[in-house]
């Protein structure tokens, strides 16, 4: 298939989870939302790869992984401490430290 | 170190002062001994020395004393060099000399002063520094000597600190001072520049090879120094505040050594003046008008230490005039500074003995028929007065006579002011003396008018015998001027009239003053308890002829307003140009700070916002 | 390869889709999981077989695995309302996805038009084979070019492991509770000494979602676990006690024949 196909499915998967992230109101789905659009940009990384015949695209979307990896387990023990205190999972409730 | 070391002679008051001032109030019960014998003590080293010149041959009469070497900077050598020559050998006398008879006098007179052991540290001091100003060899330690007066004197019109207008006068007294340092930095500093040497050996050797302007330079700028140090026009409106100090620092360093030092300093520079016309003009210029103007703001004046404030500004005036008037003169300045150290001492401490007695009260309009009660003071006031207005054979007219022949024989105009100004002294001067000692008595009530005790008086006396013979004295016994000659070379000019007529006249216009001075004041006159509004010319006399004035308008006005322009500036323009940045980042983040809302999904928001934007802007450079 | 796009592509748009609109978390990391099982059979199919793998493990293995964690501890019943709090905010956020839209999507038509990208890509094969395979190539680069990139990772990594440590660690402010003071505690408290009372057992239904009856003929909240109460699973019993008066009724009538 060509490129411009992967590339595409790419950009839709971006939108959706830049949709999500702004929409959905629970913390834990607006991580996914975050993760989906990481993973939108790998797609993107892997396809660039293909296109110009060199692994530096795959390297760098393996970063990607390993960083978002690393975000994900800090941001979630973030949200379970916002929870323990708050006992909820809402992040309109977190909205307090503009004070 | 043999007994006439001149290090000796400077160390003795200052180790005396540094004792009584680090010791504190421990020494409170002892430090007036203390002090005053250190004075005595210095005056006896003084006069060892001096006898030690006089044995030796009038070739080599010099005590040369290197204590250390005090920096050496590539070529540029300074080391602290005291050395005691005739000229230096008369002045260690007088300071020590009366210097120590005012300490004694300081006993009687600060007995109720509970800060009485500072100031007797102050004095010592002052002695120590205005001893190293007279024996400095170079013009460096001089300036070293020069600010340590500074200081003294500084300390001491404000030793009533917890008055207002003492420490005024004292900040007055230091702050035009400096204009006059200034002069003297600037002449030292011409001299490296020229000479390359700051001694006085080197600097008066060479100075006939210097330039001529760079010599009028020097010259200008050490009649400068002169005349903050003197109280000379126009700096001299420092001197009448400094009266707020006590009488005996009036006495010492106000009438008798420190406001004499300018003189000294064209004196000792007379290598330097002799080679310049225009210095010496200057000068005698200078010296003129301040013997008119002081004289002028003695007739006016109804406080005692005023009055003669304005009487020692005159006299200073003479001995400036004198210096300036070149080689015929520099002798009888210095001689004349002598004789005025001794009546002009002896009359502000008989003014301070009628202020002990009178409860401190200054205005003569308050005295009147003291001289039954207060005798002695009587008796010693008269003869300083019979000899600052020049009566044959008291000390004032052997010393201001000579300067009227010599102002005669260099300039007829000079002359005629200097024979008018006797005039002036002598209608001041009477004035002050029927005022205080004649007329009825206008006491205040309460005041029961008693002779000082003899601790005061002592000093008094023995000041009342020098004012009345150390004018023949050192004129034709010890002959001063002959003493004098090796180092300031006097010459003698022709008048431009008979000889003979010249004392009769000058005693005819003493007669005068004198005579107008009874009319006005003498017995039959009823005098106004309330001081009447008088003529103008009373009044700008009041108002020390427009000294403050003067400084107002040339020197405070304009700094005031350029200091209230740069405020304005200040505070218009730059302020509110960096409030006003401070004032549009505030506003704008008040504005902004609604975007903040707490909430991540609004921050989401921004930031896929801030995407779309950085995005599209990388694709059109992109595209383009 | 074609149909292996299609397939995999509409699944995960269809993931994406059910991840932003399931109103339960739960849902939503399951559709996310089935994006990207998807998204690892399209990294193989374009020759990155080792992401593909590591996509897997990483993703849908162990990050898929944390969230469901995490949704076990801060609750499977919290789902969203539909009531938007911020003023405005809905609107302003599809306007901003469909600006993002139009942009990727002009984006890659220019891209296409203008040749950046084209029908004709390069392929890896090449790449692949210099170094005897993907995995191989990968290793070249990470431990070659890109070494000191891999070691900051490994930093940042390190990193995290504290960082989530200490962000989800409680203290401790009392010591634990042993069996004995829980059982003295039980005893201690008349109401529930002999325990909390069983779920109800009815004629059909015995389950652990159905509550007990009390005395009065209300239900014992307590008989029910709170998960499944939060949850919203609790069976009506109403239904159920008509049930068994009907099979009691029922026995009865048996018996009275029989006897």
């Amino acid at each position: 298939m060509s490129p411009a196909h992967y590339l595409a499915l790419s950009a839709l998967l971006l939108c959706l989870g830049a949709a999500g992230v702004l929409i959905r109101r629970n913390a834990i789905v607006m991580f996914m939302s975050v993760e989906l659009m990481l993973n939108a940009a790998n797609l993107a990384l892997v396809t660039a790869s293909r296109m110009h015949g060199t692994l530096d695209g795959q390297v760098f979307a393996f970063f990607a992984m390993v960083v978002a990896a690393a975000e994900v387990v800090v941001g979630l023990a973030i949200i379970v401490q916002i929870f323990r205190s708050r006992r909820t999972a809402s992040i309109d409730d977190a909205s307090l430290l503009k004070y | 170190m043999s007994l006439f070391s001149p290090a000796l002679l400077v160390g003795i008051p200052l180790v005396s002062a540094a004792v009584l001032l680090l010791l504190g109030k421990r020494s409170n019960a002892w430090g007036h001994f203390l002090g005053t014998t250190a004075s005595i003590a210095s005056f006896g080293v003084a006069v060892a020395a001096v006898m030690h010149l006089v044995s030796q041959p009038v070739g080599s009469r010099e005590i040369n004393q290197t204590v250390w070497n005090w920096f050496t900077v590539g070529n540029f050598s300074v080391d602290v060099t005291l050395s005691i020559d005739a000229l230096s050998g008369v002045f260690i006398l007088l300071i020590t000399g009366v210097g120590s008879l005012i300490h004694i006098y300081s006993i009687g007179y600060m007995s109720h002063d509970e800060n009485r052991r500072k100031f007797f540290a102050y004095l010592n001091l002052f002695i120590a520094a205005m001893l190293l100003l007279v024996l400095a060899n170079n013009f460096l330690l001089l300036y070293v000597g020069w600010e340590g007066v500074g200081l003294a004197s500084f300390l001491l019109i404000g030793f009533w600190q917890h008055k207002n207008s003492a420490s005024t006068a004292a900040n007055k007294a230091f702050i035009l001072n400096r204009v006059g340092d200034f002069g003297l930095a600037a002449a030292v500093m011409l001299m490296f520049v020229t000479f390359g040497s700051v001694s006085f050996p080197t600097v008066f050797a060479h100075v006939g090879s210097a330039p001529g302007h760079t010599t009028t330079w020097i010259a200008l700028a050490l009649l400068l120094a002169a005349c903050g140090k003197s109280a000379q026009f126009p700096l001299q409106s420092w001197l009448l505040d400094a009266m707020e100090g006590p009488t005996p620092v009036s006495a010492l360093i106000h009438a008798a050594t420190m406001v004499t030092a300018g003189v000294y300093l064209v004196a000792r520079s007379n290598a330097i003046f002799d080679l310049t016309q225009t210095g010496r003009t200057a000068v005698m210029i200078v010296g003129t008008i301040t013997l008119l103007m002081g004289a002028v703001i003695g007739i006016a004046k109804d406080d005692i230490k005023k009055a003669l404030a304005g009487s020692t500004m005159s006299q200073i005036g003479y001995m400036m005039l004198a210096v300036g008037l070149g080689p015929v003169g520099y002798v009888w300045a210095i001689f004349h500074l002598l004789t005025h150290g001794f009546f002009k001492a002896n009359m502000f401490l008989g003014a301070g003995s009628v202020m002990h007695g009178m409860n401190d009260d200054v205005n003569m309009r308050h005295y009147g028929a003291l001289r039954k009660s207060m005798a002695i003071t009587f008796g010693t006031f008269l003869i300083g007065y019979l000899a600052i207005i020049g009566v044959p054979p008291f000390a004032g007219f052997f010393s201001k006579d000579e300067i009227i022949k010599a102002a005669f024989e260099q300039s007829v105009w000079a002359g005629a002011a200097a024979l008018l100004g006797a005039g002036i002294t002598a209608y001041y001067m009477s004035r002050v003396m029927f005022m205080t000692f004649f007329g009825k008595a206008r006491w205040q009530s309460g005041v029961h008018p008693h002779e000082s005790p003899a601790v005061m008086t002592i000093p008094l006396i023995v000041l009342a015998l020098l004012s009345a013979v150390a004018g023949y004295g050192l004129l034709h016994v010890i002959n001063l001027e002959e003493w004098l000659t090796p180092l300031l070379h006097p010459t003698t000019g022709e008048l431009p009239f008979n000889e003979a007529l010249l004392l009769p006249g000058t005693l005819a216009v003493v007669a005068v003053g004198v005579v107008l001075a009874w009319f006005a004041y003498g017995s039959t006159h009823e005098i106004p308890v309330q001081a009447p509004r008088g003529n103008a010319f009373i009044r700008a006399a009041r108002a020390d002829l427009g000294g403050d004035a003067f400084n107002q308008e040339v020197v405070i006005g304009p700094g005031e307003r350029l200091t209230a322009t740069l405020v304005a500036v200040d505070e218009k323009v730059l302020d509110a140009s960096v409030m006003g940045i401070a004032d549009t980042f505030t506003g704008l983040g008040g504005r902004f700070r609604s975007l903040q809302t707490g909430f991540t999904r609004s921050y989401a928001l921004v930031m896929v916002v801030g995407v779309i934007i950085v995005g599209a802007v990388a694709f059109l450079v992109r595209l383009s | 390869m074609a149909i292996v796009f299609w397939v995999c592509a509409i699944l995960s748009v269809l993931g994406g889709f059910g991840m932003v609109i399931s109103r339960k978390a739960v849902h939503s990391a399951l559709w996310l999981a089935l994006t990207m099982v998807n998204l690892a059979v399209l990294y193989v199919s374009q020759n990155a077989e080792f992401l593909g793998i590591v996509q897997i493990v990483v993703y849908t293995g162990a990050v898929m695995m944390l969230f469901l964690f995490v949704l076990m501890i801060v609750g499977v019943d919290s789902s969203d309302s539909l009531v938007e709090t911020i003023r405005g905010h809905r609107l302003a956020s599809i306007a901003a996805i469909v600006v993002l839209a139009s942009l990727v999507t002009v984006m890659v038509v220019e891209g296409v038009k203008n040749l950046i990208v084209n029908d004709s890509p390069v392929g890896l094969e090449q790449a692949n084979a210099f170094d005897g395979g993907n995995v191989a190539g990968i290793a070249r680069l990470l431990f070659g070019r890109y070494v000191f990139a891999f070691e900051a990772t490994s930093a940042l990594l390190i990193t995290a492991v504290l960082g989530a440590m200490v962000l989800a660690h409680r203290e401790r402010f009392a010591p634990a509770k042993t069996q004995e003071m829980l059982s003295r505690e039980r005893l201690n408290d008349p109401a529930n000494a002999a325990g909390l009372p069983a779920p109800g057992v009815y004629a059909r239904h015995n389950s652990v979602s159905t509550p007990a009856l009390l005395p009065d003929g209300s239900t014992a909240e307590s008989s029910i676990m709170a998960p499944l109460a939060a949850r919203g699973v609790v069976d009506d019993v109403r239904e159920y006690i008509a049930l068994s008066a009907a099979a009691d009724a029922a026995v009865t009538e048996d018996e009275g024949e029989n006897s």
